[in-house]
């Protein structure tokens, strides 16, 4: 049985970045309903740490954007309930040697002219931050500006204070079109009527433009996590070592590692993340969990005694210029897309929503969008990319 | 009163921790390799010269035939048929004897005498034994105790090249090997596992289940069985399933006052299934049997009935007993207070998965509710390479898990198993998925379940915020409660919650996805060997 | 009087002891702590991390890590299944048993 609603925009994914948009949309005085094929967060906002880092990101459109939400965050934080779990704990990257001392602080030079707070930590002022942290390191750097909320929960709060319509276990089938313009969705259960359509799919953001007929490039890169026993807290910021950046940063399809590691609220110590493009395998990948509890270690060595309770994995939306893709989509009038957003949907959720916000309701942009455009990918990089092919 | 004890035929406890007196060794740093830990001999060495066990720091250089995960009734019968059928066979188990659950049996050091009274069908165990020992002698099985496998994975995962879809043809197990602070990581390469993993209890929680003194019932008769001691002088003995009253027979044999078997199924539950029943006499005589020693203990036995709440501060002191109606509901007023300073309580088993599902293999559901493998006539698995036995292909008791070990070797060797093997499991499977069906849990009983009433036992994660995470927040299964509430990611990682949870969640449950079937030291995974090593 | 003992007749090798939380247990070869403890009455070994309840042994054979104590110095071992052995230390655990690492 079919039913009909109107409303002023139907958001296709519960996720992090979903739930913002709606929060936004709604904020904006608009009529919003939320669909998703599973439950709130199942997908990689489930598999999240939850990270809002600003550390790990060069000066560039994805820091502007890392820059806004940091802030919209906090405010955040003021109004949704505490279960968020935020916590500006700060970032705290390392250094082994004087070499990557130099270029981190190259780094953070242009970071800060971008209006990141970046500290230049010496090295025997590092143990005053992290007690536990291995010694021998050359220095490092803290980043005030990096926090973190618990993911899931924050999508649900997010969802909940939108006060949306939401649809769970309802897969959308079809993008209603009429005369060329999306006119609304279709699931199993009934129809959404909107004139515009936002895709907050995440890793599943192509197979949505593939219904609307538009071609987005996302692919999935995995990443495990470790998570150890629960612990008093021994460590105190998100700590990681300098070659993390050149892993986020890098297209390459083979295993990439370097650990952040970071405590919880709850107890546990989080290790991660590995990236490697291998389609959605699932299969439990050991040399994964080597590196990162090896990486672990070699940071902190308390943890080579500890347990590690449980590993997970995710499926980071990937696009090729490592940017998502938001807003409007020009080859299809009504479509947005809000997805693509890597390993960083958690941190940059509220600035897409805003940015979203703003689209649908003509206001303007505070930021510049055009580097987010979805049909900035010509041709389809991703065709010739085989996951089969990659391992 | 027709019933059967079917009780956890999975492996006995599991390897890990223990503290002998002493420093604890000091970590290796990682993330260099460290020098590769040779493995303590196994309790009851056999000679070197058979298949495969490397320390995990070292590239395994052969492997065995068939390695089999779990020494229980079904683990065991593989290894010692696998074996006589001329394959090498690596046994792992958890355990520190063979036996598994069902068979769990007194240290040698406690000198029993006559550890058969806490039994049935001692005699097939002990036969069986027997064989291990035999064939651990002439090398044809290694027999390694004390060892829990963490994960199973085909050669190739660890980063090497493998075609997407081709069966693997070689399979690596890692297991944590001893007591703590002596672990050491150890890794067994073969062609062929069987898992067998058994069972462990599945719990209903209720108002007050946490409170010390309040135990599984599996719990308790483990803990008799293998330590000779009980947990109080007065043991309610409550939940659902044939294990009840062979718990409480041995409780009340043992010496404790049972002041009443509290079912919440109606035994009545198990007239139209009478032809399943008759088939299986043997089983109709073990029912008897406890039926007699209850009886002479002067043992109470409620149908339909459950504990809905347990009262006490430091410890369990009464249980309040409900009356239920057809759907495991609680009828309001009929509740009433029985002192006691111990609670025995289980609602069944649970088929022990996560080994298996990890490698993908195929699931299906039970009668009983829970889920367990899809298995074909040969007890092979979805996964080619991938056998399975015993309780994991649904709860069924010792004596099916010992019938299904044996068909699996046959398969595994590809010899013809005897036409008995394949009649008697088809009449204890039937028998099986009648009893699971009479227990299954209904669904009122979650009516006992208070919001303040604790359900994740390792987060202490209330009933109501498990339910405001349904209701409110968008989670329609348990694992997004799971996200929300942290219900379940403990230590136990859901095992004991996962029911409740998925009930709370509105979902039918699925089995838990645990990459890691046991808690596995960080630096264990830091000396794994790396990729194309 | 029946009891564990008589059902399964026999003697056990040797007795020993191990001490739980100063106190002096009498233990039997081949018994888990957990076990030792039972049989000198005492059901609780551990408090929780947030509500700081009382725990002991709930599963018996290792799944539900209720159990988790500190033995000789060392955390999170499984009292159901660990081995009590001559001379060991048990000790009540608080918490994740791991304060001391506390920054």
């Amino acid at each position: 049985m079919l039913k009909r609603h109107s409303l002023d925009v139907v958001i296709i994914g519960a996720g992090v970045v979903g739930a913002a948009c709606a929060y936004y949309a709604a904020r904006a005085g608009l009529s919003v309903a939320v669909v998703d094929r599973g439950p709130v967060a199942g997908g990689t906002t489930g598999a999240g740490e939850g990270n809002l880092l600003v550390s790990d990101k060069e000066a560039g459109p994805e820091l502007d954007l890392a820059l806004l939400s940091t802030r919209l965050w906090t405010e955040l934080a003021a109004v949704l309930p505490r279960e968020i779990e935020y916590e500006p704990k700060g970032g705290l990257v390392v250094a082994p040697d004087e070499t990557t001392v130099k270029a981190l602080r190259t780094f953070a030079e242009g970071q800060r002219a971008a209006g990141v707070d970046a500290v230049e930590v010496a090295a025997d002022v590092l143990h005053e931050l992290e007690p536990h942290l291995a010694p021998g390191m050359a220095g490092g750097f803290h980043y005030p500006q990096d926090a973190q909320v618990q993911p899931a929960q924050a999508a649900a709060r997010l969802l909940a204070a939108s006060a949306a319509e939401v649809h769970l276990g309802e897969e959308v089938t079809q993008i209603l079109l009429d005369r060329g313009a999306v006119r609304g969705v279709r699931t199993p259960r009934r129809e959404l009527l909107a004139p515009a359509v936002v895709n907050a799919a995440g890793t599943w953001g192509g197979h949505i433009a593939s219904l609307a007929g538009v071609t987005l490039p996302v692919l999935p890169r995995r990443g495990f996590v470790l998570v150890t026993e629960p612990l008093p807290r021994v460590v105190r910021h998100k700590v990681y070592a300098a070659d993390y950046i050149a892993d986020v940063a890098s297209g390459s399809a083979a295993l990439q590692s370097s650990a952040v590691v970071e405590g919880t609220p709850s107890g546990p110590v989080l290790i991660g993340a590995t990236r490697e493009r291998v389609g959605f395998d699932r299969t439990l990948s050991t040399e994964a969990l080597r590196r990162l509890a090896s990486q672990a270690a070699a940071l902190f060595p308390v943890l080579a005694d500890v347990r590690v309770m449980r590993t997970y994995h995710g499926f980071r939306p990937y696009l090729p210029d490592h940017l998502p893709a938001i807003g409007p989509d020009p080859r299809r009038p009504g479509l947005l897309h809000a997805c693509g957003h890597e390993g960083a949907g958690i941190g940059l959720a509220p600035a897409t929503g805003l940015l979203v916000a703003a689209a649908l309701t003509g206001a303007a942009p505070p930021l510049p969008v055009h580097p987010f455009r979805p049909d900035r990918f010509a041709a389809d990089p991703a065709a010739a990319d085989n996951p089969e092919e990659q391992h | 009163m027709p019933t059967s004890p079917s009780e956890p035929a999975g492996r006995a406890g599991r390897a890990d921790p223990a503290g002998p007196s002493g420093p604890a060794t000091a970590p290796t740093p990682a993330p260099t390799a460290a020098p590769a830990a040779v493995p303590r001999p196994a309790a009851h060495p056999g000679p070197a010269a058979a298949p495969v066990v490397a320390s995990a720091h070292r590239a395994a250089p052969a492997r065995a035939d068939l390695a089999i995960v779990g020494a229980g009734p079904a683990g065991l019968a593989a290894a010692v048929t696998a074996a006589g059928l001329g394959l090498r066979v690596v046994l792992l188990d958890a355990g520190d004897r063979p036996g598994g659950q069902f068979y769990r049996h007194p240290a040698p050091g406690l000198g029993a005498a006559r550890p058969e009274a806490l039994h049935h069908g001692w005699a097939e165990f002990a036969t069986r034994e027997a064989a291990l020992r035999a064939h651990e002698s002439a090398g044809r099985i290694t027999y390694l105790p004390l060892h829990h496998v963490w994960t199973v994975v085909p050669v190739g995962a660890a980063g090497a090249r493998r075609g997407h879809g081709a069966p693997a043809t070689e399979w690596i197990l890692h297991a944590v090997a001893g007591h703590a602070p002596e672990e050491r990581a150890v890794a067994v390469t073969a062609r062929a596992v069987l898992i067998a993993t058994g069972a462990y209890e599945r719990q209903l929680p209720f108002p007050g289940w946490t409170l010390p003194g309040v135990i599984g019932a599996g719990g308790a008769q483990a803990m008799l069985k293998s330590g000779l001691v009980l947990p109080g002088k007065r043991v309610v003995v409550a939940g659902s399933g044939p294990l009840l009253l062979a718990v409480a027979g041995s409780l009340a044999a043992a010496g404790a006052t049972v002041p009443a078997v509290v079912e919440a199924a109606s035994y009545t539950a198990y007239a139209g299934r009478v032809p399943a029943l008759l088939r299986n006499p043997g089983k109709l005589v073990e029912a008897a049997g406890y039926g007699g020693a209850l009886a002479r203990h002067h043992v109470r036995l409620l149908t339909r009935h459950a504990v809905t709440e347990a009262h006490g501060t430091e410890r369990v002191e009464a249980v309040t007993v409900a009356r239920l109606d057809r759907n495991w509901r609680p009828l309001p007023g009929t509740g009433r207070r029985i002192p006691c300073d111990a609670l025995a309580v289980g609602h069944g088993l649970v088929p022990q998965l996560e080994l298996a599902t990890g490698l993908g293999c195929a699931i299906r559901r039970s009668p009983d509710g829970t889920v367990a493998l899809e298995l074909d006539a040969e007890q092979r698995t979805s996964v080619p390479g991938i056998w399975s036995a015993g309780e994991t292909g649904g709860i069924g008791g010792a004596q099916l898990a010992m019938i299904e070990g044996e068909l699996a070797a046959h398969s595994v060797a590809g010899a013809l198993p005897a036409a008995r093997l394949t009649r008697s499991r088809a009449r204890l499977r039937a028998f099986a998925d009648a009893m699971a069906a009479a227990h299954r849990p209904g669904e009122g009983w979650t009516g006992w379940l208070r919001d303040d009433a604790v359900v994740c036992r390792c987060e202490e994660v209330p009933a109501g915020r498990i339910r405001e995470a349904a209701d409110d927040l968008g989670a329609r299964d348990a694992r997004t409660v799971k996200l929300l509430t942290r219900a379940g990611m403990g230590w136990c990682q859901g095992r004991m919650c996962g029911p409740a949870v998925a009930a709370l969640a509105g979902e039918e449950g699925a089995p838990d996805r645990r990459p890691l079937s046991c808690p596995v030291p960080l630096r264990h995974l830091a000396e794994l060997p790396p990729a194309g090593h | 009087m029946h009891s564990p003992r008589s059902l399964v007749g026999g003697t056990p090798v040797a007795a020993h002891e191990i001490t739980f939380d100063g106190r002096e247990l009498p233990a039997l070869p081949g018994q888990s702590i957990a076990a030792v403890l039972w049989g000198a009455g005492i059901l609780a070994w551990r408090t929780t991390r947030e509500g700081g309840a009382p725990r002991g042994a709930f599963c018996g054979i290792g799944s539900c890590f209720d159990c988790l104590v500190t033995v000789n110095g060392r955390p999170n071992q499984r009292a159901c299944l660990v081995p009590a052995r001559p001379g060991d230390t048990v000790t009540t655990q608080e918490g994740t048993g791991r304060a001391d690492l506390a920054v």
